[in-house]
């Protein structure tokens, strides 16, 4: 009898914790079409980093850890700019609010955003991708970062941000996406360099392999109510991590809350990495609206640090001359 | 009485042969949810506009090596009611535009391409719609327009592609775009404006696969007057169409930063 009542008591507490889980779980708006929607504005702004740090053996910090890491990487953010530092020709990131901790952003108690592989670090490379890190490494040696305008980095040249993707990943500034939906495809717009997704949902293949692209060819679907977009047909000319043109990136958006899409992605590179990893992070909902960012247009540094390259070229060898004399 | 009526069937059989000139713009667009016409899809400009907006003869092309390859075809113009309106001086800079475009057109550094020239470049653009937002997105560098459909205002500072609000009249999406900077040309032969440039554009269903897109340019700095173009936009029917990466800017660093390269050591 005793025993009946604890039961009872047991399968109640069940009951009650299970409507009260249900009675919580957040429904999002839909579309017209009855999937989530998922449109507005986002940011993954995070001062997380990709892998966990050396020094943390954790998954999740406390809000307390969290907040206090948070509040170091920021202020190492502002030492940028101190003034009589190298980095003090750059922007002033806190004056026009480039550092992260003035934007909105998602507190994350991850200590990396790597949830798979289990340590938060990124799988050993293959044999394979071990060898075309150090081609990659010795054929950078021959090159200086200033000798072209090839050979400075792509962001520099305008070309491509790390925040585009796939998969999105913070960038240092501007981490910002507008999301529109409309019946058959997925729009992703990120700031940088208007740099924009677009995503059929209608099961079409993907265009045919000898196809690169530099953010590789992207096909979506919905799971229940994520989004998943599957991208293959990358060109390799931005490898992430080492990473070859073989890359096949699996993402999915959960819209969790009002204000809030949880983003996850699998990273598949058999040529590079032993085995699949997984990020998750969640993107923010921030205001709008998101302006032209016309980066090549615009781009005076890189004309002035080749022309400031090779005037100091020019400078030495008159030294040296000189010295020769 | 039986007369009549034969003339009667005449007349009707003569009024219903008559290709109506009202029947393309009384063609009703499929809807959306919210009971918009329905533009989203793959568009895509099949005219010499990119070349010169005016009516032109063929013409030999910019680059000598690329002989005929590069050459001008000819078009008979899309500009309505003859030639752009110059004020003289703009004349004067349009003609030097023209001289010099090899080296001042700024589609050969893979330049932004503005207003309304990026709708008729010489490959597609996808319009992504929603209520709030139309998305235009241009292949041609990757460019983006964003015509803001509810919560109109105005540009907070000047761009390549400018700053668009758009509305509704009946079939016709109106799109009044301003804040452009006066760097962008209207097409490869160096048509041209200010930073006052004002363009109003309307796109209209004419049928499930054409719009048809017209244009009014005012800018009073360089045009005596506003000024009209207008042209079919025809629906990408490749039932694998799609917007790819013509990320062009690798395309023009050696060109623009070539002469700034490390020489080699003697």
């Amino acid at each position: 009898m005793k025993h009946r009542v604890f039961t009872s008591i047991v399968v109640l507490l069940l009951v009650t914790g299970l409507a009260a889980a249900q009675a919580k779980k957040w429904t999002p708006p839909r579309m017209a079409d009855g999937h989530p929607d998922l449109q507005g504005f986002w940011t993954n702004s995070t001062y997380t980093p990709l892998e966990r740090p050396r020094n943390v053996n954790k998954e999740f910090y406390t809000k307390e850890e969290a907040l206090e890491v948070e509040k170091k990487a920021a202020e190492q953010e502002g030492e940028q700019t101190v003034p009589g530092t190298i980095a003090d020709v750059h922007y002033d990131f806190t004056q026009f609010g480039l550092d992260r901790s003035q934007s909105t952003h998602a507190l994350n108690l991850r200590t990396s955003l790597i949830a798979d592989p289990p340590d938060g670090r990124l799988p050993p490379l293959t044999p394979e991708g071990q060898k075309r890190a150090a081609e990659r490494a010795e054929a950078a040696k021959l090159v200086g970062r200033w000798d072209s305008a090839q050979s400075n980095d792509l962001d520099d040249r305008c070309i491509i941000f790390l925040g585009a993707g796939p998969p999105m990943l913070p960038a240092g500034y501007n981490s910002n996406y507008q999301i529109v939906q409309t019946p058959g495809y997925v729009m992703i717009l990120f700031e940088l360099a208007h740099d924009v997704r677009i995503i059929p949902l209608d099961g079409r293949p993907h265009v045919q392999r000898n196809i690169g692209q530099w953010t590789g060819d992207s096909r979506g679907h919905w799971e229940g109510d994520a989004l998943v977009i599957e991208t293959t047909n990358f060109n390799g000319k931005n490898p992430l991590r080492g990473s070859s043109e073989n890359m096949r990136v699996v993402e999915r958006f959960t819209r969790v809350d009002a204000d809030t899409i949880q983003y996850k992605f699998t990273v598949e590179d058999e040529s590079t990495w032993t085995r699949p990893w997984t990020a998750d992070l969640p993107l923010k909902k921030t205001v709008g609206l998101l302006f032209e960012h016309a980066c090549h247009e615009g781009n005076y540094g890189l004309y002035n640090t080749l022309v400031g390259a090779r005037l100091e070229e020019k400078r030495a060898a008159e030294e040296a001359a000189k010295k020769g004399k | 009485m039986k007369k009549l009526s034969v003339s009667l069937c005449v007349l009707v059989s003569v009024y219903l042969s008559i290709p109506a000139p009202a029947a393309a713009q009384t063609y009703r667009a499929p809807r959306t949810a919210d009971g918009k016409p329905n533009l989203n899809g793959i568009w895509q400009a099949l005219n010499e506009a990119y070349w010169d907006v005016e009516g032109h003869a063929a013409a030999p092309g910019r680059v000598l090596a690329l002989g005929a390859a590069d050459a001008v075809p000819p078009g008979v113009g899309v500009v309505e009611g003859g030639g752009i309106p110059y004020l003289p001086e703009a004349a004067a800079k349009k003609k030097q535009n023209f001289e010099n475009r090899l080296t001042l057109d700024p589609e050969i550094k893979c330049y932004l391409a503005g207003v309304p020239r990026a709708t008729y470049m010489p490959q597609p653009f996808q319009i992504i719609q929603s209520p709030q937002h139309i998305m235009m997105i241009h292949q041609y560098a990757r460019a983006v327009r964003t015509i803001y459909m509810t919560n109109h205002t105005e540009a907070p500072a000047d761009s390549w592609m400018g700053w668009s609000n758009g509305h509704w009249e009946g079939e016709t999406l109106v799109v009044d775009t301003t804040g452009f900077n006066d760097k962008t040309w209207f097409d490869r032969a160096g048509n041209f404006h200010s930073d006052q440039l004002h363009v109003v554009e309307r796109f209209t269903a004419t049928g499930p696969d054409h719009l048809n897109y017209e244009v009014t340019i005012e800018d009073p700095q360089v045009f005596s007057r506003p000024w009209k173009m207008s042209m079919p936009l025809y629906r990408r029917k490749e039932k694998n169409a799609q917007v790819l990466e013509f990320r062009c800017v690798e395309f023009a660093e050696e060109l623009m930063y070539g002469h700034l390269k490390k020489q080699p050591t003697k």
